[in-house]
């Protein structure tokens, strides 16, 4: 392998990996305060793609408003999805949440089938994000370059939230104790609403990114990333916003390497992850940057 | 005198019963009454309760959230597919690449290749079950969903035994109902004899509080991989049926979409509940039949309602999941199974219950 498709294949890796990071922050958050695995995440970022190809290309609006309109329709998506499936069963048994969970993403995946038919959409074609700039001797799309650096900024930005703000000390509050934190007078409702908002707006971004990156958007583009962004999370040490990042750098890198280096198993990509899942609980259940939960009887 | 008269009408009702299934499974199979696409109907049914019960073994009986059902099938079906169809038919079946030397020219009987299907699932079960099960209740979900996955990958990439993305056709068909019905039953039963036995008992203790169990002596590694193999044995043997009743089998079938199927059936007939998951697994049979006239275009008064068009009976099926788990949790039985005396509480006068409750009220609170 020369030099330069070695490098080629390093920024995929790097531009998949930050990808993979933005929507692993979004379960990594969830889990941390509900312990629930928002199985509707990867399909939340599946309805992202598709509110982004109907406001460029059915209504016409630029790309800056459009990416805006995408942002706040699918928050608004996420904390609905809270409201509507997750806030009854506050009490519930955990399988009763979960599938409700999965009954959630099931339903999304339906919806898109029936009203966007199972026929892929052309991504809209973003010129700033889809232009190819050359760097020493290898092309790359704009949106390559610019991925890794947005993921980076937007994670500082949700450190900040959690770390500095005082929505984010009762986040935390409530991820450690949630009984606790309501008699401490926290608004659950609203850190958990907040939640979503951050990890549905992430989705969002992460959706328009990835359009220009693989321009084919399908009602099931959403299940593969969102099962392999589920394993960065758990990767990376499941409620550790930091975490979320490095396992979804970790994943998306040695997805392509995989592929690069050893094209006989292009066919196992997608077990890739869930290998790398089983050996992460086997060897380390808490992940990287996880802490030790016990269980109290 | 009463009792003794009561316990002799519940029997002769109860063989009544049995003996008027056999009748009208006979004259199904006999075809003498019903058509092709009410006998493949019921076909689905007996091995969706199957799998389904299977399924409420783990998850209802033993609280192990696994989703890996999908995966099981996939090895029942591929088993019997690469096994029943008729060595000069591989050929024509293989036609990219030639079938692997080692089980190009292996015919098995039926039966045979059923068993091996559902005891490989066993095997694979256990594999997987070894450093899965000590997992968490979601940890464990999204892990045998991953596992599920990964089977069918594999088997996607297999050409030289599966066929790959291209799966196998012709492979011989379900002669008659009582195959799919008989096992239906053997399985169903066996697994009743094993709820109601001290494994059984073993089980409901983990699911209620596997700490307190352990405590209890019970030792959780193995009850959990004994429930998970059992599990995936029957679901193995639920896919094999499958593969024959369709004659067809390829990966796509066995995305792990398929095992939310069984999921809305025990949720509807009661996680914990084996005959209600054996009624649901009939009524969402059935349902997902009789809904197909969503999927046509319906004209009324001269209008077309736009709304009814392919996609719509899915939407309607996922729409009941969230219905059920969000206002109906207990699903048809709950935990309780289907009993003369609950047939019987159906129809006694509501008055006992209407007084019942109002002592109630003056409890202690």
């Amino acid at each position: 392998m020369s030099f330069e498709t070695f490098m080629q294949q390093l920024a995929n890796g790097i531009s998949i990996g930050s990808l993979y990071a933005l929507i692993a922050i979004g379960y990594t958050m969830v889990y941390g305060i509900l312990r629930l695995i928002n199985f509707a995440h990867g399909d939340i970022f599946m309805m992202a793609a598709y509110f982004m190809v109907f406001s460029m290309i059915n209504f016409n609006l630029p790309w800056y408003i459009a990416i805006l309109f995408v942002f706040i329709a699918t928050v608004a998506l996420g904390v609905i999805i809270e409201k509507v499936a997750y806030k009854p069963l506050r009490d519930a048994p955990r399988m009763s949440i979960m599938i409700s969970a999965i009954g959630v993403s099931f339903l999304l995946e339906n919806l898109a089938t029936y009203l966007f038919t199972g026929v892929p959409k052309g991504f809209p074609d973003i010129e700033f994000l889809t232009r190819a700039v050359t760097l020493g001797g290898i092309s790359l799309s704009v949106a390559t370059i610019i991925t890794p650096v947005v993921t980076i900024l937007l994670l500082l930005c949700v450190l900040f939230i959690t770390n500095k703000t005082k929505i984010g000390m009762a986040m935390r509050a409530v991820s450690k104790d949630y009984e606790t934190a309501r008699l401490m007078g926290i608004k659950i409702n609203r850190v958990i609403s907040t939640t979503f908002v951050i990890g549905s707006g992430l989705a969002a971004v992460g959706a328009v990114l990835w359009g220009s990156k693989y321009p084919s958007v399908m009602p099931l583009m959403g299940v593969m990333p969102g099962l392999k962004c589920f394993v960065a999370a758990v990767l990376g040490g499941i409620g550790n916003t930091t975490g979320a990042v490095i396992g979804g750098f970790i994943l998306g890198m040695g997805e392509i390497m995989l592929v690069s280096f050893l094209p006989a198993l292009t066919g196992y990509r997608d077990a890739f992850a869930f290998i790398v899942l089983i050996i992460v609980l086997i060897v380390k259940p808490t992940g990287l940057l996880g802490e030790k939960v016990t269980d109290k009887v | 005198m009463m009792i003794k008269n009561k316990k002799f009408m519940r029997r002769s009702l109860t063989g009544f019963l049995i003996i008027a299934f056999a009748i009208i499974i006979i004259l199904l199979d006999t075809e003498t009454i019903g058509d092709d696409y009410v006998r493949r109907i019921l076909n689905l049914g007996a091995i969706y309760a199957i799998v389904s019960v299977s399924m409420n073994l783990v998850n209802g009986f033993t609280g192990l959230f696994s989703l890996g059902q999908a995966g099981f099938m996939a090895i029942g079906a591929f088993t019997v597919a690469v096994f029943t169809v008729p060595v000069e038919l591989r050929e024509a079946i293989f036609y990219i690449v030639p079938q692997s030397p080692l089980v190009a020219n292996v015919e098995l009987p039926f039966f045979v290749a059923l068993i091996i299907g559902g005891l490989l699932a066993a095997l694979v079960s256990i594999l997987i079950g070894m450093p899965v099960l000590r997992l968490k209740s979601d940890y464990l979900a999204i892990a045998t969903l991953g596992f599920s996955e990964i089977i069918r990958i594999i088997f996607t990439n297999m050409d030289t035994i599966t066929n790959g993305a291209l799966g196998i056709n012709r492979i011989p068909g379900i002669p008659t109902m009582w195959v799919t019905f008989g096992v239906a039953i053997v399985s169903i039963g066996f697994i009743v004899l094993l709820i109601n036995s001290s494994y059984g008992r073993a089980f409901k203790a983990i699911r209620e509080d596997d700490i307190a169990a352990e405590a209890m002596g019970i030792n959780l590694f193995k009850h959990k991989v004994l429930s998970f193999a059992i599990g995936a044995f029957f679901a193995g043997i639920g896919g094999g049926l499958l593969a024959s009743l369709l004659g067809t089998v390829d990966p796509k079938q066995f995305y792990f979409t398929m095992t939310y199927n069984f999921l809305l059936i025990i949720v509807l007939g009661g996680m914990g509940s084996v005959s209600g998951t054996v009624i649901a697994s009939f009524v969402v049979t059935a349902g997902l039949e009789f809904l197909r006239f969503f999927d046509d275009s319906l004209i009324l008064f001269g209008v077309n309602i736009p709304i009814f068009r392919p996609g719509f009976r899915m939407v309607i099926f996922s729409l009941l999941l969230m219905i059920l788990v969000l206002f109906f949790r207990k699903g048809i039985m709950g935990q309780k199974e289907l009993s003369w005396s609950m047939v019987e509480g159906w129809f006694k006068p509501h008055k006992n219950l209407h007084s019942k409750r109002k002592k109630d009220e003056g409890g202690t609170i």
